[in-house]
């Protein structure tokens, strides 16, 4: 529908119809943190395995709406696998994406399909959507010492 | 003679606002109501001509002033039917009003031993206010739950009454639209020993209210949902009762004499009037107030009604199985508040997609988080209706949840 082409791509519409990386994962050796969006009252969890300075697996778990959903399964992409160096790279470009305060200098990362939430900017009050799964993500790994 | 929707309409300035060329279709009076011409314009008029502090200074313009801030407590006194203007208070709004309630009320009547009545509907305004209190004095709050079609499940009420020395709930839900069998309830409470204490926040914008037919002991109510501005509402209370209160919020207004071994309280209503009171909010009200009166309040009523069984018809007739309107189909015992899942669609993305079109709703827990939980979902859509809807707004709401089915219909 004209003006919410920015908003709901394709690609933000097909990660939401089906998410990956849904589900949870034993504590411990995981931890968990849990998000909530106070506006909509939705609530999601993130299980984070961390070993070896590595992100292992990742999950997420809750319900939420569109822009949160895919925001999260796309997340889980992002980090899954990496360096915690790396992950934690990929959180603060993607939190300067969405025109939040960072510390430190901005660098070159490629956010690859989570560009597509860059629309998101347009509508802030669906900021706090895109980014629960992030801020949830970083409390995970405080958590996990990561 | 019904009420005519279209001169209301022509009351409220911001409906003629255009947002990229589209009018706007207001459903979210439930949250807060727009504002006609005669509040904007009394208000601005006391601004104008007749403001200066009230209670305190003794120059002409302060008695007028004071003449108009005491006008709007009498007209909110003869908008409940209550008997004495002073039982009438001025708060900040209902949360306020009922914290006041359980501050003072409370604090001075509820002990380890007691039990506190609510309903598995209340707004969170009616619920931590309790538990706040609760987790310093120990006593037990009790539920009385819901019927599967949104009701209060009264079976067990006695027996949830013994015991009890407050039964405080809503007159109407604001996410189901369920209006509640006050006079039942208050009845119940009175038998069993205990007070009842009344949100009319969902009620008194929609209907007639009359404080001794509903049997009450407090009401409490906010002015910014019944087309009067924020920053003001209104608690009600017997006199007897609020004489026997201690204050709630301390400072100037609510004070006879300040010494420094102590001091004693105000009279009525000033006892309950903590600082400088919402002055200009207060004319504001009772310009609001006297705007629904003119309007006629079984009028409103009628119309909310008819509105609703409208909405509700097309609702059902357009998309049948694929929404899920929460709350009675009884329209006798429901206001114009429609909670409704679509397509299993989010909320948030259904209110989305309904902005493009101007059509303002609230998606989310509607600050009834405990209510949400007993109806398994995280957030709901919903559109309510107030004077200055009419079948045409219900009509938008139907067409833009046509385009969520485009964008979302997988
Ligand atoms: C049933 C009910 N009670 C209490 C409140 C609180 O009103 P306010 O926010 O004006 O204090 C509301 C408003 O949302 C309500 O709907």
């Amino acid at each position: 529908m004209p003006g919410l082409e920015d908003l709901y791509r394709e690609i933000i519409l097909d990660h939401y119809r089906t998410p990956r990386n849904r589900g949870a994962l034993e504590t411990p050796p995981a931890v968990v943190a849990q998000g909530h969006n106070p506006l909509c009252g939705d609530e999601i969890q993130v299980y984070l395995l961390v070993e070896d300075g590595v992100v292992r697996d990742v999950k997420v778990g809750g319900q939420g709406c569109s822009i949160s959903q895919s925001s999260a399964s796309m997340m889980t992409q992002a980090v899954k696998g990496k360096p915690v160096a790396d992950a934690h790279r990929v959180l603060d470009a993607f939190r300067r994406m969405m025109g939040l305060d960072v510390d430190g200098e901005p660098e070159d990362v490629n956010l690859g399909d989570l560009e597509a939430l860059q629309g998101v900017v347009k509508f802030p009050v669906r900021i706090k959507c895109a980014t629960l799964a992030w801020t949830t993500l970083a409390q995970a790994m405080d958590e996990a010492g990561a | 003679m019904g009420l005519h929707a279209a001169t209301i309409k022509g009351d409220f300035p911001i409906l003629d606002r255009m947002i990229d060329g589209k009018r706007l279709v207001f459903l979210d009076s439930a949250n807060s109501t727009q504002k006609p011409r005669q509040v904007i314009e009394a208000m601005a008029e006391f601004m104008r001509n007749s403001y200066a502090p009230v209670n305190r200074s003794s120059y002409r313009l302060a008695a007028e002033s004071n003449d108009c801030y005491e006008r709007a407590r009498a007209v909110t006194q003869r908008f409940i039917n209550a008997r004495k203007p002073h039982e009438v208070i001025f708060t900040k709004n209902a949360t306020e009003a009922l914290n006041l309630v359980v501050q003072s009320w409370g604090r001075a009547n509820l002990s380890s031993e007691d039990a506190v009545l609510l309903t598995h509907m209340e707004h969170h305004a009616n619920i931590v206010p309790w538990q706040m209190l609760q987790a310093e004095k120990g006593f037990a709050i009790r539920w009385v739950p819901l019927t599967t079609d949104g009701q209060l499940d009264l079976t067990d009420l006695d027996r949830l009454l013994v015991g009890v020395k407050a039964f405080s709930f809503t007159a109407m839900s604001n996410v189901l639209g369920t209006i509640t069998p006050v006079r039942r309830l208050t009845d119940a409470a009175h038998a069993a020993g205990a007070i009842a204490i009344v949100d009319g926040c969902q009620y008194v914008p929609h209907h007639a209210t009359d404080v001794s037919a509903m049997g009450a002991d407090f009401l409490a109510f906010s002015s910014h949902k019944l087309c009067g501005p924020t920053g003001i509402g209104v608690l009600w209370a017997h006199e007897a009762l609020l004489d026997a209160m201690p204050p709630f919020l301390g400072g100037g207004n609510m004070i006879s004499d300040v010494r420094l071994d102590g001091f004693d309280t105000a009279e009525l209503p000033a006892k309950f009037e903590a600082g400088t009171p919402p002055i200009i909010e207060a004319v504001g009200l009772g310009a609001a107030i006297e705007y629904l009166e003119s309007i006629g309040m079984a009028e409103i009523r009628q119309h909310e009604m008819d509105l609703t069984v409208y909405a509700l018809n097309l609702l059902k007739d357009r998309f049948g199985d694929d929404i899920h309107i929460y709350g009675p189909d009884n329209i006798e015992v429901r206001g114009a508040t429609l909670s409704f899942d679509f397509r299993g669609i989010h909320p948030h993305d259904v209110s989305q997609v309904l902005d493009q079109t101007n059509v303002c709703v609230r998606a989310g827990h509607h600050c009834a988080k405990p209510l949400m939980r007993i109806l398994g979902t995280p957030a709901t859509t919903r559109a309510s209706f107030y004077i200055y809807n009419d079948e045409s707004d219900a009509d938008a709401l139907a067409d833009a949840l046509d385009s969520a089915t485009d964008i979302f219909g997988f």
